[in-house]
């Protein structure tokens, strides 16, 4: 079998998910198009060597309905030769988008892909496409739904992860970013986002705060308490599905969660072939990717499984891996990561994540591919495995091995 | 003759009035449904006829459906089930969708015909859904006006097009409260709640039709859903308002019900889907879910035990044949604590006039006041009406003086639970009470036969076992003493259908039949403390059962020294033969702390300064650590049904039950003993004897002797037979 290789990764800086967000005035189908663009741009690309543009993005409503995927290649420059896939697995919608490329190479159907996403959850809301898992009485009962910060929380309560643990988990991860901001270790993939004259809309991620500290967060409420405990008490189906558990620790707030942002990546995969025949050089072979289902209810616990299942595919251990990025979804979720394989929190999210910067459901997996390889480069690491939770309990993993 | 009667008035209006013959209540059967499809057939087809009233003939609109029809349909094949319970709903669909269309012709521009439900007295059920396939709906505003649809409280939901048209009518909020709760509403709340159109005089229902439909314009002969645009009122449930309504209401009822009731899943998702689809699409949804359910067995259960035995009881089935059925005029109460005086409330609401003793007038005079406010909460919550509440009161008299005693027909005797009180106020009363009058005792756990030891008339000395609080706990334990006489058996269930009370009858044993079965559920749940079973996991468990409350919630409310106490009397009582049990263990431990229950704001929960439950107490589990590999649900579930299961089947064995029927809604009604399963014995039936009997085998050897398998399952295990033969 053939082999998947990254030759190049880049993504444009996340906006505030707001009206008063930085990107909200450019609609997904063009922020898509610009980035299809710069990455065309960069590598002085052939478009009509693409065999697909694979999308991932999760609200599929509105203008990111109808097959965005393909919006977006008309819209660009590039070759109308080349097709267009929207795909929807949650969070990890961008990772997904990458190991269906990777895959095809690997099986010989095609020698270069473009994989990546887009979210505007300022202009298409999170949830705006409904979702039978949580309103169709017969599927929520028998999954025994929650919302995912119930499940966030049902993590720190079952894992005994505490308020505190949490926030100081949230610090770290603004601390981290900031400190990847001032030392530009996200130069290399970042691409400013310009209007149509080349004027500057954004050059930089603008959801962090650097400046929050442990205090700050102590004083915000739990987001989830009230939905909880109270109406409709989702605590009460939480404990039917896990009995042992007298009482919810809702210990989720906007502070350590992953924040509302817009954002788009994308990812140049190609065969060895392909890199021969561009003159283009591989940064990083996919060494394996997987996903998983697991429990919906708890839900977001898919990081686990998920990387037991690629490690022994992969046929590597845990500490064969020399970084890891584990999507901050909510802070307990990488506590619960770390506390499962035991590994240090040096390893993992070295340049902070979503709970600092964002999390632009369709694109946030290519971002920290992408994150990831950016950071092996710079410090000359073997192997990295990015991996994200995914609603509805799934989980997505990739191994990449620096060229 | 039909159930339903046609006449033709000299304004061409038609009348369709409902009265089953021979029967005080008028019932859904098939052929009234064939009865019912002629009189709307023949109106619509009459070119004439101006318009249709339906009414009843009878005081009350209709009981609902006659649910025999229902049971012996689920008793037969299930493949015909299927197939014939499909049939018979998507008939009754036909008739009330032809009724509400009304011969309309969006083609032929033939307008409907005005259709009008007009009804008084009791309307439940199909009779409701009846109502709501009408144009327009009237209601009599008298007291005795109940609508609703109670479908779900007997394991059913409404599948007569009621949940397919009340989702459509008042949305998915609206609706709720009547199709989830099952609540019958008055005429002025069925109004206001808008599941009727207009309320008016008795005496005024029918002018007050017929007015209607001279008036009635086209557009009030279309239902909504049958006109361009319709939307759904609150949204559907893709609607953003719509979606978050749906996403609680499913985590709502799954809380709540713990996901053991089978109907509110069906009624859930016939709604839900329902809406997603064209209204008769949406009524062919509502058939199917409601097919599935009847499928259910444990619907079966459900339907025989909280309808047709607790009617059959309350109905006075135990009575003993050959006794004439008496009333309670005027009775004697013995003790004017919590238990007397609740016994006062439910007897003075009765219309029972009531001589309320106790040693001082304080303690009387503070009995009665103690009825007062439960009258006054009754009218807070409008169950109970101003005038009510004074004739109640007045019917009370308190007194310190026994002679008064000397014309009632029946004592109750609600003392201190202690045999030497008990026997000193038999006595006094004793000395002022006829012959014929029927002495009854209320106790929960000292045997009838030694108490009536002290009784100069041992055939008129009868048991009546209250449950607290009485004013709203629906059971009343009747226990026959060794030489009590069928005469006061019959006494006795009289007066506890007089109070509107469901009564079962036993024998006389230790603990007679409820606490019998409760005392071991609570000790199960105990002794999992002192194996070091997780307590969250030990109540969550009870819960999922569908137990109302934990077996360590239970034991702080009913509090730990009683318990305490009683195992210490028990053991003194049976000397030699009492077994150990390691829960005495745990409860000593627990009195030695101090952690005496909610009254001590502590035991195996905490309890804030205002005496709220909080979480649990840790501290047991420091004394009794918590084992690494905690059992699995199932078994903590299994053994807390089980433990309560066998000891209904032992009290069966042992003649303390007579009958099953008593045993499953005496549980369901006494403790809440897993209604959805029927109590029990529907319990053992829905797992099945076989393994049940497997199960026992495994329990007695793990856990001990508690679970040996009582002979008769050993036998009906052998024969492959059932409790119940559905």
């Amino acid at each position: 079998m053939a082999d998947a290789y990254i030759y190049d990764t880049i993504r444009s800086p996340r906006g505030k998910g707001r009206a008063d967000g930085s990107l909200h005035e450019m609609s997904s189908v063009k922020l898509s198009a610009n980035i299809l663009n710069a990455l065309k741009n960069r590598n002085d690309l052939d478009t009509s060597l693409i065999e697909d543009v694979i999308w991932g993005n999760v609200t599929q409503i509105g203008e990111q309905g109808g097959c965005l995927a393909r919006s977006a290649v008309l819209l660009s420059d590039y070759d109308e030769t080349v097709a267009g896939l929207s795909i929807n697995r949650f969070c990890a919608s961008g990772l997904e988008a990458i190991n269906l490329a990777a895959n095809q190479i690997k099986a010989g159907a095609g020698n270069a892909y473009i994989a990546g996403g887009v979210e505007m959850m300022s202009r298409v809301p999170m949830g705006s496409d409904g979702a039978a898992i949580a309103v169709d009485p017969e599927l929520a009962m028998k999954s025994y739904f929650v919302p995912q910060g119930i499940a966030a929380d049902i993590i720190a309560t079952e894992y005994s992860f505490s308020r505190k643990d949490v926030d100081t988990y949230a610090i770290e991860s603004q601390k981290r970013a900031a400190m990847a901001w001032s030392k530009n270790y996200f130069q290399k993939s970042i691409i400013p986002i310009v209007d149509s004259s080349g004027l500057s809309i954004l050059d930089k991620d603008e959801h962090m705060r650097p400046n929050t500290t442990i205090t700050d967060l102590a004083a915000l409420n739990a987001s989830f308490q009230e939905m909880g405990e109270n109406m409709p008490g989702f605590d009460n189906v939480a404990k039917l599905k896990y009995p042992h558990l007298e009482k919810i620790n809702h210990v989720h707030h906007a502070g350590n969660s992953s924040g509302i942002v817009d954002g788009s990546s994308a990812i140049l995969i190609g065969s060895k072939e392909f890199g021969v025949q561009t003159g283009l050089r591989p940064r990083a072979r996919i060494v394996a990717s997987e996903k998983i289902g697991s429990d919906p209810t708890i839900m977001l616990t898919g990081p686990i499984p998920v990387t037991e299942k690629i490690l022994k595919k992969a046929n590597m251990s845990i500490d064969d891996i020399d970084i890891f990025e584990v999507n901050e979804a909510f802070a307990a979720v990488v506590l619960r990561f770390m506390q499962a394989f035991n590994v240090e929190h040096s390893r993992v999210n070295v340049n902070g994540g979503a709970i600092a910067l964002g999390h632009p459901l369709g694109a946030t997996g290519s971002m920290i591919l992408g994150t990831l390889l950016d950071e092996m480069e710079r410090t000359d690491k073997q192997f990295g495995l990015a991996t994200l939770c995914v609603a509805s309990g799934m989980g997505a993993a990739t191994i990449i091995e620096l060229s | 003759m039909s159930d339903f009667n046609y006449s033709k008035d000299k304004d061409n209006i038609v009348s369709i009035k409902w009265d089953v013959n021979g029967k005080s209540m008028n019932v859904l059967t098939l052929d009234g449904m064939e009865s019912l499809k002629t009189c709307v057939n023949k109106a619509l087809n009459d070119k004439t006829a101006k318009g249709i009233i339906i009414s009843s003939s009878k005081k009350d609109f209709a009981g609902g459906m006659d649910l025999n029809v229902l049971q012996s349909m689920m008793a037969g094949p299930k493949t015909n089930l299927s197939k014939l319970a499909f049939k018979t709903i998507m008939d009754m669909h036909d008739i009330l969708r032809v009724l509400e269309l009304a011969g309309r012709n969006s083609e032929t521009k033939n307008p409907a015909k005005p259709v009008v439900w007009a009804a008084s007295g009791l309307s439940a059920g199909i009779g409701t859904e009846i109502g709501l396939a009408c144009h327009h709906r009237i209601a009599a505003d008298s007291p005795r006006t109940k609508i609703g649809l109670p479908e779900i409280l007997v394991g059913l939901f409404p599948f007569g097009g009621g949940t397919t048209r009340l989702m459509r009518m008042l949305g998915a909020i609206g609706a709720s409260n009547i199709l989830l709760e099952g609540k019958m509403l008055s005429a002025k709340s069925a109004k206001s709640s808008g599941l009727i159109d207009e309320i008016c005089d008795q005496s005024e229902l029918e002018i007050k039709a017929r007015e209607w439909i001279l008036s009635a314009s086209q557009s009030e002969t279309i239902k909504p859903w049958d006109q361009k645009g319709f939307k759904i009122p609150g949204g559907a449930p893709y609607h953003p308002a719509g979606f978050l309504t749906f996403v609680g209401a499913s985590a709502m009822v799954h809380g709540r019900t713990k996901g053991v009731y089978p109907a509110h899943k069906s009624l859930m998702s016939a709604a839900y889907e329902g809406l997603l689809v064209p209204f008769d699409t949406a009524l062919k949804i509502e058939a199917r879910w409601a097919v599935k359910l009847l499928n259910n067995p444990s619907t079966f259960n459900m339907i025989n035990s909280l309808f047709v035995n607790k009617t059959a009881l309350d109905k006075g089935i135990a009575r003993p044949k050959h006794i004439d059925e008496t009333k309670t005029k005027k009775m004697g109460i013995l003790g004017a604590g919590m238990m007397g005086s609740g016994i006062a409330y439910v007897s003075a609401l009765a219309k029972i006039d009531v001589i309320l003793i106790d040693s001082t007038d304080e303690k009387a005079l503070q009995g009665k006041s103690q009825v007062k406010s439960i009258l006054e909460e009754g009218i807070k919550r409008r169950k109970t009406t101003q005038a009510q509440m004074e004739a109640a009161l007045q019917r009370i008299t308190t007194t310190t003086d026994y002679s008064t005693l000397k014309d009632v027909d029946l004592v109750i005797e609600a003392v201190f639970e202690n045999a030497s009180v008990k026997n000193e106020v038999t006595k006094l009363a004793e000395a002022h009470i006829s012959k014929k009058t029927v002495f009854a005792t209320n106790t929960s756990t000292l045997p009838i036969s030694d108490l009536a030891q002290v009784s100069k008339n041992k055939s008129n000395f009868i048991g009546i076992h209250f449950f607290s609080p009485v004013n709203k706990m629906n059971l009343v334990e009747i226990i026959k003493g060794k030489n009590t006489e069928d005469s006061a058996v019959g006494k006795a269930l009289d007066y506890v259908r007089q109070i509107k009370k469901t009564p079962i009858v036993v024998n006389d044993a230790r603990f007679f039949y409820a606490n019998r079965c409760i005392i071991p559920y609570i000790n199960e749940g105990v002794r999992m403390v002192g194996e070091g079973i997780e307590p969250a996991l030990i109540e969550n468990s009870a819960k999922l059962l569908g137990m109302p409350v934990g077996p360590l919630q239970l034991i702080d409310e009913t509090s730990i020294d009683l318990a305490n106490q009683i195992a210490i009397a028990t053991k003194k009582a049976l000397g030699d033969k009492y077994e150990e049990d390691a829960s005495d263990e745990i409860l000593l431990f627990m009195v030695k702390e101090k952690r005496l229950g909610r009254k001590a704001n502590a035991g195996f929960y905490n309890y804030d300064e205002k005496g709220r439950r909080q979480n649990l107490w840790r501290g047991s589990t420091h004394k009794w650590p918590l084992k690494s590999d905690q059992p699995s649900v199932e078994e903590v579930k299994n053994r807390l049904a089980l433990i309560q299961a066998l000891e209904a089947v032992r009290a069966l064995e042992q003649g303390v039950l007579m009958n099953i029927r008593e045993g499953d809604v005496g549980a369901i009604l006494g403790w809440g003993c897993m209604p959805w399963a029927g109590g029990p014995f529907g319990w053992l039936d829905l797992v099945g004897i076989e393994p049940v009997v497997q199960m026992c085998k495994k329990f007695s050897v793990d856990l001990g002797s508690r679970f040996n398998i009582p002979p008769m399952l050993k036998q009906m295990s052998e024969t492959n037979s059932k409790f119940y033969s559905n």
